[in-house]
């Protein structure tokens, strides 16, 4: 699985990271519609960490296409609100 | 995947594809592909430079406001030793003010500074991909059927589009975060052309009044001041006069109102 962090890199994850990112993500999407900034900046923290952790940067020559791309890490709670929030899945 | 990668893969997907449905022959899709992201590549050091212009011209804004706290530190050291504690209140107060808006632009500043750093990495790492693009594009064409090179080319430009509305993403909000503080120094510059300022320090309106008191003050008294200077050089220590001196020479400008 390839994911990128917007306005940083792009990292090869294990496939079965890909549960645990989703359920973060839920989690995330849960504590900005609950108005909950702190809970939203420790799981969104989570993430990323998830991320930079258990991936490896891709080289730059490596031409990938990512399967998520997560926002950039000073995401901010109000940018959050546009971004986690409306229909948002991919439509297919 | 569902989640916000979901969506914000689709927000840059959408964009990808939009351009590659243009051309329906692999190499052509190929060289429009490089071509647009060449372009695209352009905007970004032009972006670049635009954010470059932004923090210099809060420096400069930092600078006057430099020296600003040194003007009205050295006008409420006079205005005390005129005995006029009511000025030196204000004076002491706009330069508290001064001081705050001057931690706020050095943080912007430092902030820029960094994203600044940021955007040129970024745009570093958007010209190896492309150029990677490019000689894997000549291989493409020379390699696979239309068919295989299609779906080649799709992720290929995808993998450099992505990179480049990443690059796009960074400079967008560096571009904000500097818009408030642009316009802030956009509407000072405005009013010091338009004359508001008597001496192009001043950093509020209505500052004008504070500045002309002094001025009187400062070129009426100037007995008194010598006299203050000693008075303080006998009873005080060494600490006020150098700061009085400075004071006077800082004050110059305004003093042509003495005649």
């Amino acid at each position: 699985m390839i994911v990128r962090i917007a306005t940083e890199d792009q990292y090869r994850l294990p496939d079965a990271d890909a549960e645990r990112l989703n359920q973060l993500d839920n989690e995330a999407v849960a504590a900005v519609e609950a108005g909950d900034e702190d809970r939203f900046h420790e799981v969104f923290e989570q993430m990323i960490a998830l991320v930079r952790n258990d991936g490896h940067k891709l080289d730059e020559d490596e031409l990938e296409e990512s399967d998520v791309i997560l926002p950039p890490p000073d995401l901010t709670f109000f940018e959050a609100g546009h971004e986690f929030t409306g229909d948002g899945l991919i439509p297919d | 995947m569902p989640g916000i990668g979901g969506r914000m893969s689709t927000v840059i997907k959408a964009k990808i594809n939009k351009m590659l449905d243009k051309a329906e022959d692999p190499s052509e899709t190929l060289e429009y592909s490089y071509a647009k992201q060449m372009e695209l590549l352009q905007n970004v050091k032009k972006g670049i430079a635009d954010v470059v212009t932004a923090k210099k011209r809060l420096q400069l804004q930092q600078q006057k406001l430099e020296q600003q706290v040194v003007k009205l530190d050295t006008q409420a050291r006079q205005a005390l030793a005129s005995g006029r504690e009511d000025l030196a209140r204000t004076a002491l107060e706009r330069k508290q003010f001064a001081q705050t808006e001057l931690q706020t632009l050095d943080q912007q500043v430092a902030e820029l500074e960094q994203q600044q750093q940021g955007l040129i990495d970024k745009e570093q790492k958007l010209r190896s991909k492309l150029e990677q693009f490019r000689t894997k594009k000549e291989v493409i064409k020379a390699q696979y059927s239309a068919a295989e090179a299609q779906v080649k080319i799709s992720e290929a430009a995808t993998g450099v589009g992505e990179e480049m509305a990443d690059v796009g993403l960074a400079m967008q909000r560096a571009m904000d975060k500097t818009e408030t503080m642009r316009a802030r120094a956009g509407a000072m510059e405005e009013l010091e052309a338009a004359g508001a300022f008597d001496d192009n320090l001043s950093l509020t309106a209505g500052q004008d009044d504070i500045d002309r008191q002094l001025a009187e003050l400062t070129s009426g008294s100037e007995v008194d001041d010598d006299l203050a200077r000693l008075k303080a050089e006998l009873g005080q220590g060494s600490a006020p006069s150098p700061a009085l001196e400075e004071g006077k020479s800082a004050d110059q400008p305004t003093q042509g109102g003495q005649a």
